[in-house]
């Protein structure tokens, strides 16, 4: 058994998949040059207000309830994907016959998704899910299936033998949908199809019922192959497909946009679309990336041709990297507005496209004796949340590098499941308590007394507490590095003890020997 | 015999079970209500007196064995406070608390409000540093740090699953972190409230009031010590000696975990790391 899903009106679906609020409303889609765009396709309450394919859209737009959108290929590509994840969801095999056309094979699929009936049903939600109305049909035979698809809405399960019976009262014209944009092959359609209606041949059914000898003999092999298809009992063998796991959804705005509130919400819905595609796929995704079409300022001074080209709009790109694979369109788009709140494009937004690289779900099991740990996704919110309260670089994990200059550290990225278990082998050390310096950033600039070449006074006019007479010192330590580089070292430390106003504390003193300053480095604690 | 569970007020926020008895049709119940207590709801309400006692926390090693023993550890689920003024060795147990934690397994966070973590101490103390998340406040003013911190610690006791919370309130000045309201201890004690995590705070002077279940006071002994007493290594001269060891008191002053009178003063004595730099 074969099942075919068809989406009618396929430009229109595809906008409304974006844009689904204009469902209620009439649409029409244009394309061209300006000014000599014509519409292209209309949806149903388009065509009742008198708007049709071929109009100028000088005179679509006289409509005053009319809503006009640009052909975007992007969106029907994206469309196009949804309809392939979709039928790969419920099958291995699956032909991509046309952009809104996708036939699957059924054989042996009852025992995971249950009868006939209910897979058609399920296939059809999944469509719904994915942003697409469709008609989805089941029958013996691919070809079957697929006009009882394009001439019937909805729901269709034609039983084994009943093809003809069933796809009888459709119109011949079902015979020719789907044929490609070749003018030969239209001209040959367009010719059969005026011979039929010449012999008042108006349905499959009556073509099917024709003399198969007398109409070979006038259509040829054309009008025997055009017979089987109206009998349905047309056979072939599928050519499948394997949809390429490409996530990419995109929105052309009307007018731009200026605020980040509106563009959430925009964000929300390609996010939805693109968690609904990876989920039918059985995937999750380790990387966003949003790219937005910027206005450029220039355009409003269009002086030159020099101009005309600087006018070309700029690109903003953000990428959203994720520790573990997730899926969760709310936390994607709390991670994006964060990310974009930190980063804001700085102009308004014309076009917006995001893409999604679909990773493996994580598979991990957590443990009863396992130590408390946060929750990836929690934690990755919480993280963007502080980033956006403390700044970027100032939220992580340390790492030391391997050098003896002072503060030699780089924050990274927080990941605390990476290496568990080299840790946990590692970690069998005995406890060890060392006295913790606090640093001061930056270094306190101190003026030092010596008397008798000794350490005597420290004076610091920035802290008030770093001052005092020096009751104990130790050192000095003196050390220096890369010498053979820009970035040389060298310095003399001192651990001392300065007695204040009312107590004693303990710091590092650094004498810098190649810029010749005394700093207090921080203290000991 | 049945029972319901009813939620308490907000003040609790934790459910009770209430038994509620069955009235025989025709009777009046026997535990008769007059005016606003005829509420069925309030029926038989469990005195006080007969609650369940509130179970003892689970306690935890701070890394010291010395300071273990004065407190029995720190406990999960509750807030604890080392104070003392600089040079007392808060960062020290600080430290030592993070390295337990770590070498537990646990996640730990240390939210530094004045940015003074030294990363080379951390790493000697013992920190998996790759399991600290380090949270740098402190770029502006002492008010804009304690915002940050206070809005930073806020996140990450919502977002759970933490072994150790630590906030670093060390460096900022006493008349400053009295400004953090008592409600926001209140929040944070009830947000750490039933979770495995230990909420720890160092600072000056205790600033959390009754919020804090352990309150340590540290204090310097004044006794420093620069000879180097790596036996590994011959003894360097006087010159390139630095500090080595130095030692501290540490008081409890407060615990709310045990119904015992809090003992005197405890000295504890901390080994220095410098002995590393003989190493490096």
């Amino acid at each position: 058994m074969f099942a075919c899903i068809f989406v009618p009106n396929f430009p229109v679906a595809a906008v409304f998949r974006v844009e689904p609020e204009l469902r209620a409303r009439a649409v029409a889609i244009f394309e061209g040059k300006p000014p000599l765009e014509k519409v292209f396709a209309v949806n149903e309450s388009a065509g009742r207000v008198g708007i049709a394919p071929g109009m100028t859209k000088a005179q679509a737009e006289l409509c005053s309830e009319l809503t006009l959108r640009p052909r975007s290929l992007l969106q029907e590509s994206a469309a196009h994907a949804a309809l392939l994840d979709c039928a790969q969801s419920f099958s291995p095999c699956v032909e991509d016959a046309a952009a809104d056309t996708a036939i699957l094979d059924l054989t042996g699929m009852e025992s995971l998704f249950g009868a006939l009936p209910e897979i058609a049903c399920d296939i059809f939600r999944r469509a719904a899910d994915l942003g697409l109305d469709v008609n989805v049909a089941v029958a013996s035979y691919p070809d079957a299936a697929a006009l009882a698809a394009h001439g019937i809405s909805g729901v269709t399960v034609i039983p084994p033998g009943e093809e003809g019976e069933s796809l009888g009262s459709l119109p011949v014209e079902v015979l020719f949908t789907g044929t490609s944009e070749d003018n030969d092959e239209q001209k040959e359609s367009a010719r059969l199809l005026a011979t039929l209606e010449r012999w008042g041949i108006r349905n499959l059914r009556a073509l099917a019922a024709l003399p198969e000898v007398a109409l070979s003999e006038r259509l040829g092999h054309e009008g025997l192959r055009l017979q089987q298809l109206a009998r349905g009992a047309a056979s072939r063998t599928l050519v499948p497909v394997e949809a390429p796991a490409v996530f990419e959804e995109a929105v052309e705005l009307e007018y731009p946009i200026v605020l980040l509130e509106p563009l959430a919400f925009l964000l929300n819905r390609l996010l939805e679309q693109i968690c609904a595609r990876l989920a039918s796929r059985a995937l999750n995704t380790q990387e966003l990336r949003l790219t937005l079409e910027l206005e450029s300022f220039s355009s409003f001074n269009q002086q030159s041709a020099i101009n005309d080209q600087q006018s070309r709009p700029k690109r903003f790109h953000r990428t959203l990297r994720l520790p573990i694979p997730m899926l969760d369109a709310k936390l994607f788009l709390k991670l994006l507005q964060l990310d974009l709140n930190a980063h804001p494009p700085g102009a308004p937004i014309l076009k917006i496209h995001l893409a999604a690289e679909p990773a493996r779900p994580r598979s991990a099991q957590g443990g009863l004796f396992q130590p408390p740990s946060p929750e990836p996704e929690k934690l990755e919110l919480t993280l963007a949340r502080i980033a956006g309260l403390v700044g970027e670089a100032r939220v992580g994990s340390l790492e030391l590098l391997d050098t003896h200059r002072v503060e030699a550290f780089r924050m990274r990225r927080f990941m605390p499941e990476a290496d568990s278990k080299v840790n946990r082998q590692k970690s069998s050390g005995e406890e060890q308590s060392v006295t913790a310096l606090r640093m001061f950033r930056p270094p306190l600039r101190v003026t030092v007394t010596l008397e008798n070449g000794e350490l005597a006074r420290v004076v610091c006019t920035k802290k008030k507490e770093v001052q005092g007479s020096v009751l104990w010192k130790a050192g000095p330590w003196r050390s220096s590095g890369d010498w053979w580089e820009r970035e040389a070292w060298a310095r003399d430390e001192w651990d001392i003890a300065l007695q204040n106003a009312d107590s004693v504390a303990l710091y590092r003193l650094v004498h810098d020997l190649l810029g010749g300053g005394w700093y207090v480095e921080g203290s000991y604690d | 015999m049945s029972s319901a569970v009813v939620s308490t007020s907000a003040a609790q926020g934790r459910p009770f079970v209430f038994e509620v008895e069955d009235v025989v049709e025709g009777r009046p119940p026997q535990r008769a209500f007059s005016g606003a207590f005829k509420d069925a709801r309030l029926a038989g309400v469990t005195p006080a007196s007969r609650l369940a006692v509130r179970p003892a926390p689970e306690m935890v090693s701070s890394g010291i064995a010395a300071m273990d023993a004065l407190t029995g550890g720190l406990p999960r689920g509750c807030l604890t406070e080392i104070c003392g003024p600089a040079s007392s060795g808060r960062t020290t147990v600080l430290l030592a608390a993070l390295a337990a934690a770590t070498r537990r397994g646990e996640c730990c966070v240390l939210v530094d409000a004045g940015d003074a973590l030294d990363p080379q101490s951390a790493a000697a103390a013992g920190v998996e540093l790759e399991r600290l998340l380090w949270v740098r406040c402190g770029e502006s003013s002492p008010q804009k740090c304690l915002e940050q911190l206070l809005r930073a610690a806020d996140l990450l006791l919502e977002s759970g699953g933490f072994g150790l919370i630590a906030l670093d309130l060390g460096d900022l000045p006493p008349q400053t972190a009295r400004h953090i309201p008592l409600t926001m201890w209140f929040r944070f004690r009830r947000a750490v409230e039933h979770t495995p995590t230990v909420l720890l705070a160092i600072e000056r002077q205790s600033i959390a009031g009754s919020c804090s279940s352990l309150l340590i006071k540290l204090g310097p002994q004044g006794k420093w010590i620069k000879e180097s007493t790596n036996s590994q290594f011959p003894a360097p001269p006087t010159h390139a000696q630095l500090l080595t060891e130095m030692e501290i008191t540490a008081e409890l002053v407060r615990s709310r975990l045990e119904r015992k009178p809090v003992r005197s003063a405890e000295k504890t004595r901390f080994q220095s790391f410098n002995v590393s730099r003989f190493q490096s």
